[in-house]
């Protein structure tokens, strides 16, 4: 039995806890101070407050403007749509796609299987820089240069994979029986599918879903390759512009390095309900 | 409620013949029991009657229905899986209804269906949980609730008892047999206990090797085993075996063995008594007498005992096999003595093929 740990042990415990807490966030905290001081380049400063403080580098980068084709246009926002729409329409394709063919190889023999496997998990080998010349003469080809669109099959297609590997182990996790009770019950092997094997899954389907977002609202070389014009430019695109080469404007790479967190965050609170693994538990044995 | 007709069922998987031309027959309202060894093909043919495996030949009939190639959906049969498969994200409420809402049943009825459920299965307090929430026994009970829910024409369980402690499966198996008893509902069980399956059936079929050994009443199987097979797989502790062979003592049989004699009636193995053939004798434990008085008899050298309280067993060899004689409860017996017995009544089985000697 766990005896209740003295003032002493606990008190340690936190000392430990906080010291481990502020080793992980010191960066970010360094980061924080960078982006709102009003010095001009960064120095190194033991204790990460910001020096003048100010918020004009936040201002900057947020408040970015363009002429386009003759009219005014926020930068930033058309920036964090550019991200947030690629990134949203790289998940939910990049899963739509993953989720049939994934339960498929989970659940049923059919030939060609084991070497169509093979062949997703030799797309895993290369890196998605390998192929950014043949994509960029795509997507010339077909006119989808500097576009959403473009930017979102080159995402779902390297995602896809990934997605199909993580959602096909969930679905073998998924004990048939369920499936089978559901048939039984009076459902199709369609509907059995939809009304008890996708709620089993949805912690598995939220996961894989992040990941492909994440990966899309982090990627960089092919977005750097694909787009040239500014305002159609990812948010990592952005950021990168303010490490010239002959000049690095540190605070504004940091005031926008936050923004450019926000999103995330937010995303990863609002889905942490969803993330929590253990959803099938108790649905048979045990 | 309807009957159940399998004619000749085969079912192979890859190379492997599971089930070799299975014919069953349940009454309808009755309560059948497939039992029989693991790989036997029991559970494939508790599958086929699902509809959850398709036949290679044969036929499968539920009243004058031929579901053989029915979908599962459409052969209105209800069933309980071994692992429960309860639906996790669905609470017991939404569990129980499940089958209905799919069948478009008038919302009302679906109340009053599941509120009938779990009045009888006591599952009233729990219907608002999810099944991560309930323990193995109120697992178990919804798994049953939820096929009885459904006024199914047949209902099938797969094992439903192997999950739970064993003073908790003896309680749901008497609570089976009530409900079976309560709805009169046409039902196939698959166990491996031959408990389970003397217990609940009204009708059993042994399986071995994808073939039905032998079927008829639990009492008339037990005490008139067809095959060696199923004399050893019905009773605990399983039958006494002693290999040996048929002789005429005069005008009389015996079965002899390595120093052992044994009379053998000849109107019970009529048509199977030939001098010289092979047989092997089988005694069940509970067959076996104390010898009171003088007589024939055969020695038993205990070599351990086993007290259970309502009966003990004594364990020892006769002619070069191993045999357990119970004897009762309060009998004291020590580990080296010497008892004489006697076989109060025997069975037969050809050496070669394992059938009964016992004429039919």
């Amino acid at each position: 039995m766990n005896k209740k740990p003295s003032l002493l042990e606990s008190a340690a415990c936190h000392v430990v806890l906080v010291i481990a807490v502020a080793f992980a966030l010191y960066p970010v905290l360094w980061v924080v101070a960078l982006a709102f001081s009003g010095t001009q380049t960064p120095s190194a400063r033991v204790i990460p407050v910001p020096e003048a403080p100010t918020l004009a580098h936040l201002s900057a980068v947020v408040g970015a403007a363009r002429k386009v084709d003759g009219a005014e246009v926020w930068l930033f926002g058309r920036q964090l749509a550019n991200s947030l729409v690629v990134s949203l329409a790289t998940a939910l394709v990049g899963v739509l796609i993953a989720i049939p063919t994934a339960y498929a190889l989970a659940r049923f023999r059919f030939a060609g299987k084991e070497s169509g496997v093979r062949a997703l998990l030799a797309t895993q080998m290369f890196p998605a820089v390998a192929s950014a010349i043949p994509l960029y003469m795509i997507l010339n080809y077909l006119g989808l240069l500097n576009s959403r669109t473009g930017l979102v099959v080159c995402y779902a297609s390297t995602s896809v994979p990934f997605s199909i590997f993580q959602l096909r182990a969930a679905f073998e996790a998924i004990p048939v029986d369920l499936e089978e009770a559901a048939m039984v019950d009076g459902a199709t092997r369609f509907s059995a599918f939809v009304r008890v094997v996708l709620p089993a899954a949805r912690p598995a389907i939220a996961v894989t879903a992040l990941f492909a977002f994440m990966g899309a609202y982090n990627e960089f070389i092919l977005a750097a390759t694909l787009l040239d014009k500014e305002e159609m430019f990812t948010l990592p695109v952005m950021l990168q512009r303010f490490i010239g080469e002959y000049d690095a404007q540190w605070e504004k790479f940091a005031a926008g390095a936050l923004v450019v967190s926000l999103p995330v965050m937010a995303l990863f609170y609002v889905a942490q309900r969803h993330l929590v693994a253990g959803l099938t538990a108790g649905g048979v044995k045990g | 409620m309807a009957s159940v007709t399998v004619t000749a069922l085969k079912k192979k998987f890859g190379q492997t013949e599971v089930l070799k031309g299975v014919d069953v027959r349940v009454p309808e309202g009755h309560f059948a029991v497939l039992v029989g060894p693991s790989g036997c093909g029991k559970s494939t043919l508790l599958r086929l009657l699902a509809g959850l495996e398709e036949a290679d030949t044969g036929k499968i009939e539920l009243g004058d229905r031929d579901v053989t190639r029915l979908e599962p959906r459409d052969r209105n049969i209800a069933m309980v899986f071994q692992s429960y498969a309860l639906y996790p994200h669905l609470t017991v409420r939404e569990n129980l209804a499940f089958g209905l809402k799919l069948r478009k049943t008038d919302p009302a009825e679906i109340e009053n269906q599941v509120k009938r459920a779990s009045d009888m299965l006591g599952l009233g307090a729990l219907l608002d949980r999810l099944p991560k929430q309930l323990s193995g026994g109120q697992r178990q009970r919804v798994a049953m609730g939820r096929a009885i829910v459904r006024k199914a024409d047949l209902y099938l369980y797969d094992e439903p008892l192997s999950n739970l402690d064993a003073a908790l499966r003896a309680q749901v198996r008497v609570d089976i047999r009530k409900l079976h008893d309560e709805l009169g509902a046409t039902s196939v069980y698959v166990t491996h206990d031959q408990v389970e399956a003397m217990t609940l059936a009204d009708v059993i079929f042994v399986l071995n090797k994808g073939q039905v050994e032998q079927s008829g009443a639990p009492l008339e199987i037990f005490d008139r085993p067809a095959t060696k097979f199923v004399a050893a797989f019905l009773g605990s502790p399983a039958m006494n075996f002693v290999e040996g062979a048929l002789e005429r003592a005069g005008s009389a049989w015996v079965f002899r063995a390595n120093g052992l004699v044994v009379p053998v009636d000849e109107a019970t193995f009529a048509g199977g008594l030939e001098p010289g053939r092979k047989v092997t004798l089988g005694v069940r434990p509970h067959e076996v007498a104390l010898a009171e008085g003088g007589g024939e008899t055969t020695k038993l050298v205990v070599t351990v005992v086993e007290a259970l309280g309502p009966e003990t067993y004594a364990h020892g060899e006769i002619a070069g096999a191993p045999f357990i004689a119970r004897v009762e409860a309060r009998r004291s017996i020590k580990k080296g003595e010497t008892l004489p017995i006697v076989f109060r009544s025997i069975h037969l089985f050809d050496a070669a093929t394992g059938t009964s000697l016992r004429a039919r």
